[in-house]
């Protein structure tokens, strides 16, 4: 029997990085996830590790660049203005090919914002890391245990396809409490040996660069970039319920879909027929999903979009549908945290025949 | 007869891409020289930072990686906590570790991180051609300052060696350059003095070159050669710290 212990979420992700066999972690803390390098700080160096604060987000992610280039599995935490200040180092590590991993917690933004749960920083995680045409790997748990256990899985993803991967969480998450079983994960290992710098001893000396003043040598690096974002849509995760031909189905990733998936159950009970979708691998995006959901109902389905922030995952569900089926943004600003009845009272007015709706 | 000269073994063998009359050819031969003398070349890893010197690579012939613009102290941070048997420097100049990556440097220092940090201080951005840096001297002509520095506009210049020196973490501090032969011999003293520094576990080496820019001083080789004295007048050449010898006394 695995462990239980009850933890908040950003625990759990601490603890799925100790399971993924994190050796690293470079950060500074900001608020709400300054339980992460808390924890880190008292168990790596227990197990042989490194912790160290830096002075600040662009030294941590710079430390981070430096431990991975030397092999290290290694990570970074840090929330939405945090993340800000690491983008030009997330932008050289994607061009590098240095795996690593990146946890955000969001908060309410642009600017300060506050402390309070958002999922503002969608575009910038899925879209834009950093300059240029980078991606990151971008994974979205709900819950708890879903938290640990990606965090977990996202060093061997980082290290499968030598790219960084995002935990994209927010401060519900982050701060809620639930039960958590430590099960072992089995997390692989890709051999290093290849590209890591370890000194040029018994080999020719290697250099990790992403400077290509050839212009034929710099559009290949983007295309061997491309090709490989490419192939991580092999790692496309989500959570479908009831999506085999409801005439409404309800969108959401993280916090939200949370939310959602109760006020959907909740309708279900009443015998309303609508369905829930939630991505958990935000990028790639599950868009051959939507699509064939569209077209399991030829009648019409409305995707309703259901997001912590003005509407940004809303764009990528039109994408998907290419114009198939309807979609729908419901969004909700920084502290204007809908319950699961306001979730209901929208889906059962989306279920009314159309033509009284405003998308 | 003893031997008068020989290749470097971590040298590579190619043409430098420098400008003539540039000092990064002569330190990067020093570099390497040290480097074969110390035996360490299989287990040192570089850092190559935004600049003319981003292009290490193409001729010291040990593991390299690239850090953005000011962060190779913190990126050397990185490799040496997660590795630290392997050798580390970093190779900036005076734009990358004092202006933007000040910060950086001055914090890498402040911990003693046990690794050497290389400045070239050539008073101005180089690569970009030619603007005012932090170390550009009082009354110099740059592309930005078109006047002349005006210290009540662009304020002094940032003398870095006399920060470090007073810090607990800071194991070697000096400043040093290579415009005369006697120079040369004495520079490549202190820099394997840094690196010895780092393998004794001591802290962290810093180390400042005085080197010339002829392009962007809009010199001869010779003239700019020479004008590297009149930077010495602001930043004396110096050991500030060295306390491997301090240690041996």
């Amino acid at each position: 029997m695995a462990k239980k212990v009850l933890v908040k979420g950003v625990e759990a992700i601490a603890l799925g990085a100790l399971e993924g066999g994190c050796e690293c972690y470079f950060g500074y803390p900001i608020t709400p996830q300054n339980e992460i390098p808390e924890i880190m700080a008292v168990e790596l160096p227990k197990r042989g590790g490194v912790f160290l604060q830096a002075e600040s987000e662009t030294s941590a992610i710079n430390m981070v660049l430096g431990a991975s280039a030397v092999g290290a599995r290694v990570m970074t935490s840090s929330s939405s203005p945090g993340i800000s200040l690491m983008s030009e180092g997330f932008s050289y590590l994607i061009a590098l090919e240095l795996p690593c991993v990146v946890v955000n917690v969001m908060r309410g933004g642009p600017g300060l914002g506050g402390i309070e749960a958002s999922q503002g920083d969608y575009f910038q995680a899925v879209k834009a890391p950093g300059h240029g045409d980078g991606r990151f790997l971008v994974l979205a748990p709900y819950s708890c245990s879903e938290a640990y256990e990606l965090t977990a899985r996202a060093f061997e993803l980082a290290d499968k396809y030598r790219n960084p991967v995002m935990i994209l969480s927010d401060a519900i998450l982050g701060q809620m409490k639930e039960p958590l079983a430590l099960k072992p994960l089995n997390i692989k290992n890709y051999p290093k040996e290849d590209w890591a710098l370890t000194g040029a001893k018994g080999r020719p000396s290697r250099v990790i660069k992403s400077l290509f003043l050839d212009s034929r040598e710099l559009a290949e690096r983007n295309l061997k970039l491309k090709r490989k974002y490419k192939e991580m849509e092999r790692e496309i995760r989500y959570e479908a319920l009831y999506t085999g031909g409801e005439k409404v189905i309800a969108v959401a990733f993280g916090s939200m879909a949370r939310i959602c998936k109760e006020a959907v159950l909740n309708l279900r009970k009443k015998g309303y027929e609508v369905g829930f979708f939630r991505p958990i691998t935000l990028f790639p995006f599950p868009k051959k999903v939507l699509s064939k959901m569209a077209d399991l109902n030829s009648e019409g389905v409305k995707f309703v979009v259901f997001e912590l922030n003005c509407g940004q995952m809303i764009e990528d569900v039109m994408l998907s549908l290419c114009g198939k089926a309807e979609a729908l943004s419901r969004f909700y600003p920084p502290s204007v945290l809908p319950f699961p009845e306001d979730i209901e009272k929208e889906l059962k007015k989306c279920l009314k025949p159309s033509g009284s709706q405003k998308a | 007869m003893p031997e008068a000269f020989r290749f470097p073994k971590s040298l590579k063998k190619t043409l430098f891409h420098y400008c003539p009359g540039c000092h990064h050819s002569i330190i990067h031969r020093l570099l390497c020289e040290v480097i074969d003398e110390l035996g360490i070349r299989e287990k040192t890893v570089g850092i190559a930072s935004i600049g003319c010197s981003c292009f290490l690579y193409f001729y010291i012939d040990v593991d390299i990686v690239e850090a953005p613009h000011g962060r190779s102290c913190s990126a050397g941070t990185g490799i040496k906590r997660a590795r630290p048997d392997l050798v580390v420097f970093t190779y900036q100049g005076d734009g990358d570790f004092a202006a933007i990556g000040l910060g950086d440097s001055l914090h890498a220092a402040s911990r003693g991180e046990n690794i050497t940090a290389i400045m070239i201080n050539n008073t101005v951005y180089g690569m970009t051609g030619g603007q005012v840096s932090p170390t550009t001297l009082p009354h110099q002509k740059t592309t930005t300052t078109p006047y002349g520095r005006d210290p009540k506009r662009e304020g002094y210049p940032l003398k870095v060696a006399e920060i470090l020196a007073g810090f607990e973490g800071v194991a070697f501090c000096a400043r040093t350059a290579v415009n005369t032969p006697k120079r040369v011999i004495q520079a490549k003293k202190l820099l394997k003095r840094a690196f010895e520094t780092q393998l004794e576990g001591l802290g962290f080496s810093y180390i400042e070159f005085l080197s010339a820019c002829p392009v962007n001083w809009k010199m001869d080789p010779l003239s700019a050669t020479r004008y590297v004295d009149k930077l010495a007048e602001t930043f004396p050449i110096k050991v500030f710290k060295d306390r491997l010898s301090e240690g041996k006394t």
